[in-house]
């Protein structure tokens, strides 16, 4: 009877693990498909932490702006890098423009992109921003610690960084992560 | 058979050491400082690539990188200013070698868990065997002989 215990133990423990792991997996998978995981996706440094100070020359007709200017109406807003060689940009445009009329201040930040390029692209896909910035050099996107684009950036009212998000907003995401953040916040 | 393995490792050795950075606009004019930057930039993952380090990668982020440990070296930062400055913005993960840290305990010990633990299951596996059947005795063998040949 112990030996019979004892192996039918034996059994159970690795597939206890197995059943484990699968699990762990297939939620990984599924959270992976609904585009809230990104196994390649970097924790940002800057959670946490004070926006970067910079100062931008604007897109025009924008204005350009500056890291104070984000945060000066003492509300959230949301920092948002793009570009107009970027294919997740032109997939996320239509979730922007929905937080746009959802009243969340955008400011956007064009990285590494031509004037006229980016114009182009604010023509084609809309223009949610409250300004769009020029960082033609990318060295402001560095200061970020951005590493691709389009990253987004949620800004409280005191200027410190709450939550970054690598790669184009989704409306799950804006749903479940960004405007929970968000209202935790106002 | 041993000329031609000399052969592939010439060619490893080669290739091994070759660098993306072969622009030389990029280089340093001091060749003291652009060995600094280069040991710095082999160290350095890049963030785009994940798998090839700022100084082999061809990427657009890395090329900015490469720019910019040139310019901190050239304004006279140490190696470890260079190194604190990019983790402060890109975090542990742009070191290719981990630090040794809280956080990275279990990952510098993993070698010494595995083996620890592969001698335990040994040594458990090795008590937990039966002992041999002790061998017959005297009036046993000849019982058994007597049976075997009657």
């Amino acid at each position: 009877m112990e030996a019979l215990t004892r192996r039918r133990l034996l059994m159970l423990g690795p597939l206890a693990i197995a059943a484990g792991a699968g699990g762990a997996g297939a939620a990984l998978l599924l959270r992976m498909q609904e585009g809230r995981y990104d196994p390649h996706a970097l924790p940002s440094m800057l959670i946490g932490k004070k926006l970067p100070v910079f100062t931008l020359p604007g897109q025009p007709p924008s204005a350009g702006f500056s890291s104070a200017d984000v945060t000066a109406r003492g509300r959230p807003a949301v920092v948002n890098f793009f570009a107009s060689w970027c294919v997740p940009c032109v997939e996320e445009a239509p979730t922007l423009a929905a937080l746009k009329r959802d009243g969340v201040p955008l400011w956007g930040i064009a990285y590494k992109d031509k004037a006229d390029a980016t114009a182009g692209f604010l023509d084609r896909h809309g223009d949610p921003y409250v300004r769009v910035a020029r960082d033609e050099s990318g060295t402001v996107g560095i200061d970020f610690g951005l590493y691709g684009v389009p990253e987004s950036y949620l800004v409280d009212a005191s200027g410190i960084v709450r939550w970054r998000w690598a790669g184009g907003l989704s409306p799950d995401i804006v749903h479940q992560d960004l405007l929970p953040k968000m209202r935790a916040l106002a | 058979m041993t000329r031609l393995f000399a052969a592939i490792l010439v060619l490893l050795a080669l290739t091994g050491g070759a660098h993306a950075v072969s622009d030389p606009a990029e280089m340093l004019a001091n060749p003291v400082l652009e060995h600094r930057a280069e040991a710095l930039g082999s160290q350095l993952r890049c963030l785009v690539c994940q798998n090839e380090s700022v100084e082999q990668s061809n990427a657009d982020l890395a090329k900015d990188l490469r720019r910019i440990i040139r310019q901190r070296i050239v304004a006279g930062e140490s190696d470890r200013q260079v190194m604190a400055w990019m983790v402060a913005r890109y975090g542990d993960f742009i070191r290719l070698s981990p630090p040794f840290d809280a956080m990275t305990l279990l990952l510098w010990f993993a070698p010494a868990i595995a083996v620890a633990s592969g001698v335990g299951a040994a040594l458990l596996a090795r008590r937990g065997r039966a002992a041999p059947p002790a061998p017959l005795s005297v009036a046993e063998r000849e019982h058994l002989d007597a049976l075997l040949d009657p």
